[in-house]
């Protein structure tokens, strides 16, 4: 081989595997970008069909209900405007409190429950997950911005 | 008083710094021998600054100096004296006072072990060090100042989150932080022979050891941090491609690629530039690494916009260093030259490719770990990027690289044949794929992956056997004793750690294809079958800890009618935050781990509770410390050691074997 042909083989190798390992990053992230929605996202219906995502917010007080076989667990999950039914079987994290943050990865089912597959609770007592604290200043901002109207209409 | 005697010490530590980082290296640029020679005695003496300004913060954790902000704020009066003195690194002050430490550390090694460097060289790569060390000074003493007193003093501590309250937890920063920081040794080293304008093969070979050595620590902290979590979580799992998992294992991919392409600029004189490059990325995300998990960036970028003044440093601490060293790097590079040619198929081509494909991995896994921090900065949307992301990138990507780790070292530098390699592995290829095909089906059960996991590690040690082979016949002369003797350690080091990444790959495929997992509600007395295992949950029990209560399950687990363990689970709380700690319960063996965490208690005295059967669990660790081991021993070659300590005669013959 001459030392031009020895470069372009290189050369070649090089954008060979960069254009694979492109590939395979857009390839996995088309299809394992998991989005966030909050509760009142949930209700508009903005959230894809089919298709695992995170909510986000508070686990509603006095909420939580367990089945018979003592794993199924109920509760719901509101950013105080809306509130979103969830579902999961499993043990849940330590941190997993009745009014207290709660980030849930799952699918929707076709009544309107989301059906988790985990409940993460990657933080501490004294501050929330980012997600569960974002869905709740968002609706308390949509909430203020609600309740000025109302006092505006009148007058 | 001790804590401002620890505050002075670090302002004199930042004269010492700034005064190591300039002179010496402008004394290099000009050839001025007393300025030069200012560089030793500024490193040892900012090492003896820093080391007090440790030793008065480890004083004021020991003696429950709750008038420290710093210690108040991660530690408690319950708290016992080990878990207090591990609290030093258990949040952000403190883990940057243990950086700079283990950098001075490193530091003040270089002034011991370098005499046989040139005068030019060692006061240039001890001046870098000391510029990133004045970042590091400047930072504490700017914005993150360990010793802030808090007046009135609390009554009582905080406390030290309960997660970290473990004795992996006690070892994995200070491992970690040996590796990232040791890697600042290669990255003055790069920077210094980028300011020399020169590097040869000698250059290489001083800057290796260091190199390996950081590799090393850096492995063993990876191993450390992920087996805490597999028992301390209560999760069973043991890597979650969490970003600050993430955050540490980009170093080692760059670092791996370093370590490999230093042994091609030190036997061939090949790679320079590439190996200066590598250096640089190395200790650039080992920067990032310690950033990223300690600023708080992960839990909330807007966790940037609360302090906004830490922020704009760590931004722009990053950027001078990154961008510094790149500049250099461009302007400086051409003189350095690319060093010697080689065709396509060599072990030179084999060890290109896979360096090309561990920086492949490197940027796939720094793409997933930074763009959802992005996406949130921007304000363009919550994502989350998780393990399926990683696994569908990264397996494909270190495939290759596995398979090239066993043909490697079997082909000659410069140019090797294809006919004539594949005829030297068809036996090792033979064993590896009747493996790949068999186990699976001895095992009962197959995948794809499966098959490709026995294959992948079948094939690494059968390589290995190959290499091993070859070597001796090519020795004349002794018994097979004698002849194994000869072969230099830096070869059973490279052979070992090989066969480390193969009892690693052994590891995750078992665990992968076998584990079994079940969440059971259990009363007392009740049974559940996990793995051929049957685990009889016996009751609760209440024991007191020293700052926590708890509660202990028994569980008796039996194979066969016959036991095998009692387990005890605990679910503790910790009293000072009000905490509730899962303390999973695992039997551990050579081929699997039983492991049982509590869930919830539930009526009647019965429990949610976790089970898991783990097959080969422990040779994912086991992988990791042969790993090590194999650095360690490369690191032991003669070939390193200084000049005059080498005997003459013994040269030729290892030179002999280490041009083959």
């Amino acid at each position: 081989m001459t030392p031009r042909q020895k470069r372009f083989a290189f050369v070649g190798l090089g954008l060979l595997v960069l254009g694979v390992a492109t590939a395979l990053v857009l390839n996995a992230f088309q299809s394992n970008l998991v989005f966030f929605f909050t509760p009142t996202q949930v209700a508009n219906g903005e959230v894809p069909k089919g298709r695992s995502f995170r909510i986000g917010g508070m686990v509603e007080d006095g909420s939580v209900k367990r089945e018979a076989d003592g794993l199924t667990v109920r509760f719901v999950v509101t950013d105080t405007a809306k509130r979103v039914p969830v579902v999961y079987k499993g043990i849940l994290p330590d941190l997993f409190k009745e009014g207290k943050g709660a980030v849930a990865q799952g699918q929707l089912d076709a009544d309107g429950t989301f059906v988790a597959s985990e409940v993460l609770a990657k933080h501490d007592e004294n501050y929330m997950p980012p997600e569960a604290a974002e869905a709740l200043a968002k609706a308390k901002a949509a909430g203020a911005q609600s309740s000025n109207t109302l006092i505006v209409q009148p007058q | 008083m001790i804590p401002e005697i620890g505050h002075f010490a670090l302002i004199l530590a930042l004269c010492v710094a700034l005064v190591q980082g300039t002179l010496p290296i402008y004394g290099a640029a000009v050839g001025n021998s007393r300025l030069m020679a200012l560089a030793v005695p500024a490193a040892r003496c900012q090492f003896f600054l820093v080391l007090t300004a440790f030793g008065c913060l480890a004083y004021a954790f020991a003696n429950k100096d709750f008038s420290v902000l710093y210690v108040a704020a991660t530690s408690n009066s319950q708290l016992p004296l080990h878990y207090r003195l591990a609290a030093i690194w258990g949040a952000h002050e403190g883990s940057l006072l243990l950086w700079t430490f283990i950098l001075t550390i490193w530091m003040f090694a270089v002034t011991l072990f370098s005499s046989h460097l040139p005068e030019a060289m060692r006061s240039r790569i001890l001046g870098v060090m000391g510029l990133v060390s004045v970042g590091f000074l400047l930072f504490m003493l700017s914005v993150s100042n360990p010793f802030e007193r808090l007046i009135p003093a609390a009554a009582e501590g905080r406390d030290l989150n309960p997660l970290l309250q473990d004795p992996g937890m006690v070892l994995h920063p200070p491992m970690l932080y040996m590796g990232y920081v040791g890697f600042s040794v290669a990255f003055a080293f790069a920077l210094a022979a980028l300011l020399g304008g020169n590097l040869d093969a000698a250059w290489a070979r001083w800057s290796r050891p260091w190199t390996t050595v950081a590799w090393c620590f850096l492995t063993i902290g990876i191993a450390l941090g992920s087996g805490w979590a597999y028992y301390e979580l209560g999760w069973g799992g043991w890597w979650f491609w969490d970003p600050v998992e993430n955050a540490s294992f980009m170093p080692w991919l760059a670092g791996t690629a370093l370590v490999h392409s230093l042994a091609v600029t030190d036997k061939r004189g090949g790679f320079k530039v590439w190996t200066v490059l590598l250096a640089i990325m190395a200790f650039s995300l080992s920067l990032l690494g310690t950033f990223l998990v300690r600023s708080g960036v992960l839990t909330s970028v807007h966790a940037f916009a609360t302090d906004p003044k830490r922020g704009l440093f760590i931004l722009s601490f990053l950027a001078v260093v990154i961008g510094g060293s790149l500049l250099l790097y461009a302007w400086r590079a051409p003189r350095v030259g690319l060093g010697g040619g080689f065709a396509p198929v060599s072990r030179e081509g084999f060890l290109l490719a896979n360096n090309v494909l561990l920086v492949a991995a490197t940027g796939a896994v720094l793409l997933g770990t930074l763009y959802p921090l992005f996406l949130d900065a921007l304000d363009l949307g919550k994502i989350s990027v998780g393990p399926p992301y990683f696994d569908s990138v990264f397996v494909p990507l270190i495939t290759p690289a596995l398979f090239l780790m066993g043909i490697g070292p079997l082909a000659q530098w410069k140019k090797a044949e294809i006919p004539d390699l594949a005829k030297r592995v068809r036996w090792a290829a033979g064993v590896s794929v009747l493996t790949a095909l068999g186990l699976p089906i001895v095992l009962g059960e197959w995948t794809p992956l499966l098959s490709l996991g026995f294959l992948l590690a079948c094939w690494i040690v059968a390589t290995a056997i190959v290499s091993v082979r070859e070597q001796l016949a090519h020795l004349i002369g002794g018994g097979i004793g004698a002849r194994l003797a000869r072969l230099p350690r830096a070869y059973w080091g490279m052979l070992l750690a090989h066969c480390g990444i193969a009892v690693f790959v052994v590891g995750v495929t078992m665990v992968k294809g076998f584990e079994t997992e079940q969440d059971v509600r259990m009363g007392v007395g009740d049974v559940a079958t996990v793995g051929g295992y049957t685990f009889r949950f016996d009751g609760v029990q209440n024991v007191r800890g020293p700052n926590y209560t708890a509660v202990r399950g028994t569980f008796h687990v039996s194979r066969d009618g016959r036991e095998t363990a009692l387990l005890y689970p605990e679910k503790r709380r910790y009293t000072a935050q009000n905490q509730v700690m899962t303390e999973a319960a695992i039997d551990s063996g050579v081929v699997r781990d039983l492991y049982v965490s509590l869930g919830e208690p539930l009526e009647d005295g019965a429990w949610s509770v976790r089970l898991y059967h783990k097959p080969f669990v422990n040779w994912i660790w086991g992988g990791c410390l042969i790993m090590a081991l194999g650095g360690a021993l490369a690191v032991s070659d003669r070939r390193y050691r200084p000049a005059w300590r080498r005997e003459p005669q013994v040269v030729p013959a290892n030179a002999q074997l280490a041009g083959r």
